[in-house]
């Protein structure tokens, strides 16, 4: 039971933990990104009718990663070259990216004949549960380390690299300072504009894998209007739970995750109602939000730019 | 050798295509550039709609008609209106200040909870002095709830954006929790709900719409002059351009803060209101349903001028309403009418570009 329990925690953070490396990689260079939840619609809708139509995992995922990257040149062009105002242009692209995944959703249901989009055996065979020879026959552990579908293991690897990225690299170093201080880092010659758009982008298409992620693992293969459900605005929260670190990241989407499915383990008789359940991040983001602002600890906050703009010639 | 040409010498040559400040476009002119971009987002969505097979004039031609095609169509267009109208106008006040409120959808939901609770359990009161107390709650209910963040940032500097962000979803989880728990209608079976307002409790209907829409009317003009004409309005403004040259004026910003957010939240509230007694007659859990959200994009397209905000409240009314009938005349999905927002909007964002800004190309020879 409590084995099972942690197994479908992991499975539930994955797409949060897709989510949030996105929007850190957003935030690091100074972007507040309130798209995440757009980004990962168009991410589950493009993931999610690639693989329908072409029955290749991979492939799927690349389209997924494709069209995040390309949501996030919208906004990347929008606020970083055209300077707008970021939270509207997130909220946008968030109202925008679910109406378009919706959309696209509706239109393509409406031309089968049985009313409802089911990937195939075939793909839903190749991005099952791994099974490796040993490891995973293990008791316990095979199940708890080495069972689990491809996007955990892709997701905690993106964590690792981002961490090395950004604390081990000379431009992940860079991309922080750009974070921190766009002006002193354009005058140390940093080349402020392309790291930026390189960042959000890449950051645009790790949130698109963790929408894929909602309609190819946990609606079971099953196309659902409104999919993503809201996890884009969790992975938003997470990013402060984790203060800004894509190791903490991958702890913070396992605890998330398990809040989410906390409710469907506990005993009938606790008398706790499933909405606490589904409080608690929030609440734990917001007193985390608080912490952190009371402290003021280097590196554990929120780059000291995210959310303005940066106009070269201002001083 | 001057110190600009050494710099360029030293960093090879100027960029091919830079940005530069441009002299502020006359008001004219920005509105000519904003008409401009809204013209090419609409070929823009066009493009869109013929990709899909349709055509274009027809879709846009049932969309703009879609609302006015019988009184009932307009009444509901005008319902549409109305919670979005009043929340974009709270979130100005929040807005003209430059604290960023991303909590409108919580606060519409507080003051619809507070609202609720003696639409539920006092409907005995005298319909008149009801309705004005479920007003006055509601107002109560989302300002202290837009006060949370504004005496964290104040005191701690606490980041609002997040923050608010955050206060939405205990919002929404708090209505899941009533209607699970103690206000659950015991009457109502299967799925638990909270129970239908009495005719008591419900907004009257003015020319077949529910009476949000004369609230919304009169804060569209108390707003507008609050903002232009008051002294609180004045320090609003202040605040928001400079919190040092507020501080340097002897004005209390903590104190200037707290009560705007007060304020701010509270007119979502009175949203809320609107919304639970006057279109659902219940507290259901799609009280705010995303209205919060694009009330921020409204006010802000509407540039925090409240008659302004009145004509993007009205367009996006008309979007909506009208895709809802090209889905039942051309089998359009209707979330085309999010898709074409999304359009408009990102042309509009990038519009805003050129009105302080231009692309200045390299000088040719210039090295």
């Amino acid at each position: 039971m409590f084995l099972k329990f942690i197994v479908a925690a992991i499975v539930s953070g994955t797409p949060l933990l897709f989510g949030t490396l996105g929007e850190i990689a957003h935030e690091k260079c100074g972007h507040l990104n309130l798209g995440v939840e757009g980004m990962m619609s168009i991410g589950a809708c493009a993931g999610f009718m690639t693989g329908y139509y072409t029955d290749r995992f991979w492939i799927a995922i690349l389209a997924a990663f494709a069209a995040g990257v390309l949501s996030a040149l919208v906004y990347a062009f929008l606020t970083v070259t055209l300077m707008a105002n970021q939270n509207v242009t997130g909220l946008t692209m968030t109202i925008f990216g679910i109406g378009l995944s919706n959309f696209i959703g509706v239109t393509v249901l409406a031309t089968t004949s049985s009313g409802t989009l089911k990937l195939s055996e075939h793909i839903m065979a190749q991005m099952g549960n791994i099974h490796i020879p040993v490891l995973s026959d293990l008791p316990v552990v095979g199940q708890l380390l080495f069972s689990y579908d491809p996007f955990v293991y892709v997701g905690v690897a993106i964590a690792l690299a981002m961490g090395f990225y950004y604390n081990h690299t000379k431009v992940g170093l860079n991309v922080q300072a750009i974070g921190e201080n766009p002006a002193a880092a354009d005058a140390a010659g940093i080349r402020v504009t392309k790291l930026k758009y390189l960042n959000i982008m890449i950051g645009g298409g790790i949130c698109g894998i963790g929408g894929a992620y909602c309609p190819m693992i946990i609606n079971g293969g099953k196309w659902i209007s409104d999919s993503v459900d809201g996890l884009g605005w969790i992975a938003v929260a997470l990013v402060i739970f984790a203060m800004w670190s894509p190791n903490r990241a991958i702890f913070g989407s396992f605890v998330f995750g398990a809040l989410r499915v906390l409710k469907f383990y506990v005993p009938k008789s606790v008398p706790v109602p499933a909405a606490i359940y589904d409080m608690l991040p929030f609440v734990i983001t917001a007193l985390v939000l608080i912490l952190t602002s009371m402290g003021k600890s280097m590196g554990k906050s929120q780059p000291a730019a995210c959310g303005l703009n940066y106009f070269r010639e201002e001083r | 050798m001057n110190k600009q040409a050494e710099d360029r010498k030293k960093a090879g040559k100027e960029p091919l295509i830079r940005i530069t400040k441009r002299a502020e476009l006359s008001v004219r002119g920005a509105r000519l550039l904003r008409i401009g971009a809204f013209l090419l987002a609409l070929a823009a969505g066009a493009i869109f709609i013929l990709c899909l097979g349709y055509n274009p004039f027809l879709i846009y031609g049932v969309i703009l008609s879609g609302s006015f095609r019988s009184a009932m169509a307009v009444q509901a267009m005008v319902k549409l209106m109305i919670p979005l109208l009043i929340s974009a106008l709270g979130i100005t006040l929040a807005f003209k200040m430059k604290f960023w409120n991303i909590g409108a959808e919580g606060q519409i939901i507080m003051g619809a909870i507070f609202a609720s609770y003696f639409a539920l359990f006092h409907d005995q009161l005298p319909h008149p002095v009801l309705i004005l107390v479920m007003l006055v709650a509601g107002f109560v209910g989302g300002g202290l709830f837009g006060l949370v963040p504004a005496y964290f940032k104040a005191k701690f500097n606490t980041n609002e954006t997040l923050f608010t962000l955050m206060l939405n979803y205990i919002a929404l989880n708090t209505i899941v929790l009533l209607r699970d728990g103690p206000w659950r209608d015991p009457e109502s079976p299967g799925f638990p709900k909270i129970a239908r307002f009495s005719a008591n409790a419900t907004l009257d209907r003015v020319f077949g719409v529910q009476a949000g829409w004369i609230i919304g009317l009169i804060l569209v003009v108390v707003i507008a002059v609050y903002l232009k004409y008051s002294k609180q309005g004045y320090e609003i403004r202040v605040v928001g351009e400079s919190q040092a040259t507020a501080r340097y004026a002897g004005m209390n910003v903590k104190k200037i803060v707290l009560r705007t957010m007060f304020l701010s939240g509270g007119i979502c509230g009175v949203a809320g209101v609107c919304q639970a007694a006057g279109s659902d007659i219940t507290l259901a859990t799609s009280v705010a349903g995303g209205v919060g959200f694009t009330a921020i994009i409204v006010a802000w397209l509407g540039h925090l001028e409240p008659l302004e905000i009145l004509l993007f409240t009205f367009f996006f009314a008309v979007l909506e309403k009208g895709s809802t009938v090209a889905q039942s005349t051309y089998g359009l999905s209707s979330n085309c009418a999010s898709v074409l927002q999304g359009i408009i909007l990102f042309f509009i964002l990038g519009c805003e570009f050129f009105i302080r800004y231009q692309f200045t190309v390299r000088k040719r020879g210039v090295r």
